[in-house]
């Protein structure tokens, strides 16, 4: 089973941009996602990190179809779901959920909170009379750490972490294998970035499903993952088991970003080597040739504006993709 | 899926702390909108207004001694207010009560009004959202085929209309709605373009709605509140188009008539008799105004941040 739970092979998301002409519109691919391949287990969490702009977002959209891949397969239980029609991906997703970046604007705001948190059973499960949904949303409510009572309520009325948390309800209500959780702290304040990321572990544990966790934070991706892929202009750098990638990054980019997360301890504080990262993300119109780090990679070498890096075993479950990462 | 054993993870004993407490009610953005309009004094009053002037056209003909066809062969000519005779806003050139015309006009332009831009609402919103919502080829057709109807002079269009299928009060409201519902269209799918692309909507997607019921289930219910005001601001519109058609004397059949109908007759005898000709002026006027008016408060009270 777990050679088939979900596995993600060479996906592509090009989005057309229009880069010139006047009359006749010239186009040229933003490649968001460039060929990611990876496994996900179930009961997993895969933490996903990167700056802003590197196709995080991009890349758990497609998995779940959101937004169609260019290329490259999705298979999920053995079904590729690039290749279903409109009817069948709908009925795919009752097992794939997704919790937003933005708590407020992922709520209807005409729509009361139970609505909301019901809208996923009034779809997959019409037969359900309104008494027992609105229990079920009652029972979900107070699991995710809402007061029941509150179910009429309205998003404006929440602050930032209920949204969130009526977010995560609405992901969690039909009991899914998997959910993808794009950035779900990073617009909430850092009190309570601890409770939803300890409320989706619980969650995770008793519902038993896989997560697929995108941040730009290191700490909490830490805190969460059980796997962590770290991606940059769309491709994959490193992809590694927690415990190896924290205590031994093998990729520059990887090194760079770690360096840069505080030490709590002063003294190893300042004793760290920094990695300092020159420069601003290249276009991803534009990609550099080669490695597309190369441009801000302290290591690199003629070759790496060449040669695309390939993935290669760095160790056990260790994968990196760096013409010069034992160097 | 089996989602039995699971499920049971999730029983946990909420139902006490359900019946212990009523529920909070909560506020609904259009409950907010509510307070904020009855707020504003102008368009509070507008409304009331409008009320009771819809009320006493429809109302009002039950209580007055004569009927709009109603000749009076003893006068047979305009006559100045005269109670003995129950003629309290007089009579027309043709000695027809102007209280019982004045209220039949009245029914006529709140009807052309309300109906026509229903059309224009329906057709409107159902283009604009799908339009908006579906995107791409869906999208180019309907918008080049507004494009088109826009081109079409609006007039000539209406007048064509009456000339083949003879003056007919319905085909009225069905070719001002008809020619209404482009703007509405337009309007529907500039809002429908900016919510598309709203997180909501995506996790609507995600939660397993279809095109149809998402754009049911949140697309017009956000869009809803834009709509109204244009309705408000539609409905003076065409009842001015159907005052102009009449004033052209192409719109209602006499004896019917409506207030635009009453203008142009009154207009003829404006130096005899300028009674005929500003007591449906200014109830037209009027009935515009407020509906401005409120449509004014309406968009304040709907958005209150795009001010
Ligand atoms: S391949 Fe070259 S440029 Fe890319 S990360 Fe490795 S050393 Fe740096």
């Amino acid at each position: 089973m777990s050679e088939s739970f979900l596995q993600v092979r060479d996906l592509k998301v090009h989005f057309p941009v229009r880069t010139g002409g006047i009359l006749i519109g010239q186009y040229s691919p933003l490649k968001a996602v460039d060929g990611v391949s990876f496994d996900l287990n179930p009961g997993e969490t895969l933490g996903v990190v990167g700056e802003s702009g590197c196709g995080k977002s991009t890349l758990g959209r497609a998995v779940l179809q959101l937004i169609g891949a260019t290329d490259g397969t999705v298979s999920w239980l053995g079904t590729d779901l690039t290749s279903l029609d409109k009817k069948e991906l709908i009925a795919a997703r009752e097992n794939l959920q997704i919790v937003f970046q933005d708590p407020l604007a992922s709520l209807d705001p005409r729509m009361t909170a139970g609505d909301i948190i019901a809208e996923p059973l009034r779809n997959y499960r019409p037969a359900m009379t309104k008494a027992e949904r609105r229990k079920m949303v009652a029972g979900m409510m107070e699991r995710v750490g809402l007061l029941p009572r509150m179910i009429n309520r309205y998003p404006h009325e929440f602050s930032g972490g209920q949204c969130q948390r009526i977010g995560i309800a609405r992901a969690m209500i039909l009991h899914p294998k998997l959910v993808v959780c794009d950035e779900p702290v990073s617009a909430l304040d850092v009190s309570i970035q601890a409770q939803v990321v300890n409320l989706l572990m619980d969650l995770q544990r008793d519902l038993g499903l896989s997560l697929l966790f995108i941040s730009h934070d290191l700490a909490i991706v830490r805190h969460i993952s059980h796997r962590v892929l770290v991606l940059y202009l769309g491709r994959v750098m490193e992809l590694a088991d927690k415990a190896s990638i924290y205590a031994t990054p093998h990729h520059p980019y990887t090194q760079a970003l770690l360096s840069a997360v505080p030490i709590p301890d002063p003294v190893k504080e300042r004793a760290k080597e920094r990695v300092l990262l020159t420069g601003d993300i290249p276009s991803p119109l534009y990609p550099p040739s080669g490695c597309v780090f190369r441009t801000r990679c302290p290591r690199a070498t003629a070759i790496c504006a060449d040669e695309v890096p390939q993935l290669e075993q760095a160790g056990a479950g260790h994968d990196v993709a760096c013409h010069h990462w034992n160097t | 899926m089996s989602d039995a054993p699971v499920t049971s993870n999730l029983r946990v004993p909420h139902s006490d702390a359900l019946d212990k407490a009523a529920d909070v009610e909560g506020r609904s953005l259009w409950q907010d909108a509510f307070r904020r309009m009855q707020a504003n004094r102008a368009a509070m009053a507008s409304a009331i207004m409008l009320i009771v002037l819809a009320v006493v056209c429809f109302v009002g003909p039950l209580f007055v001694p004569w009927t709009y066809e109603e000749i009076d062969w003893d006068l047979l000519e305009a006559t100045p207010p005269n109670f003995e005779l129950k003629h309290y806003l007089g009579t027309d050139s043709l000695g027809r009560d102007m209280l019982a015309r004045l209220l039949q006009g009245g029914q006529v332009s709140f009807m052309v009004g309300i109906l026509a831009t229903s059309v224009a609402l329906v057709i409107g919103v159902t283009v604009g959202a799908m339009a908006g919502f579906i995107g791409g080829r869906v999208d180019q057709f309907l918008m080049r085929f507004v494009d088109v109807m826009y081109a079409v002079p609006l007039m000539f269009f209406i007048i064509i209309l009456m000339v083949v299928f003879g003056r007919n009060f319905y085909l009225m409201f069905l070719a001002i709605g008809f020619v209404e519902w482009l703007t509405m269209s337009r309007i529907v799918r500039g809002q429908t373009l900016t919510l598309r692309n709203k997180e909501f909507i995506e996790a609507a997607r995600a939660s397993g709605g279809s095109t149809t019921s998402i754009i049911i289930r949140h697309i017009i219910p956000n869009v809803l509140g834009v709509v109204i005001v244009y309705v408000t601001l539609t409905i003076p519109q065409v009842i001015l188009l159907e005052s102009f058609l009449s004033f052209l004397g192409l719109g209602v059949q006499a004896p019917m008539t409506s207030w635009g109908a009453l203008i142009a007759e009154g207009a003829q005898e404006m130096e005899i008799t300028p009674r005929t000709l500003i007591l449906p002026a200014v109830c037209l006027s009027t009935t515009l105004f407020c509906f401005n008016f409120l449509g004014d408060g309406l968009r304040d009270a709907l958005d209150p941040k795009d001010r």
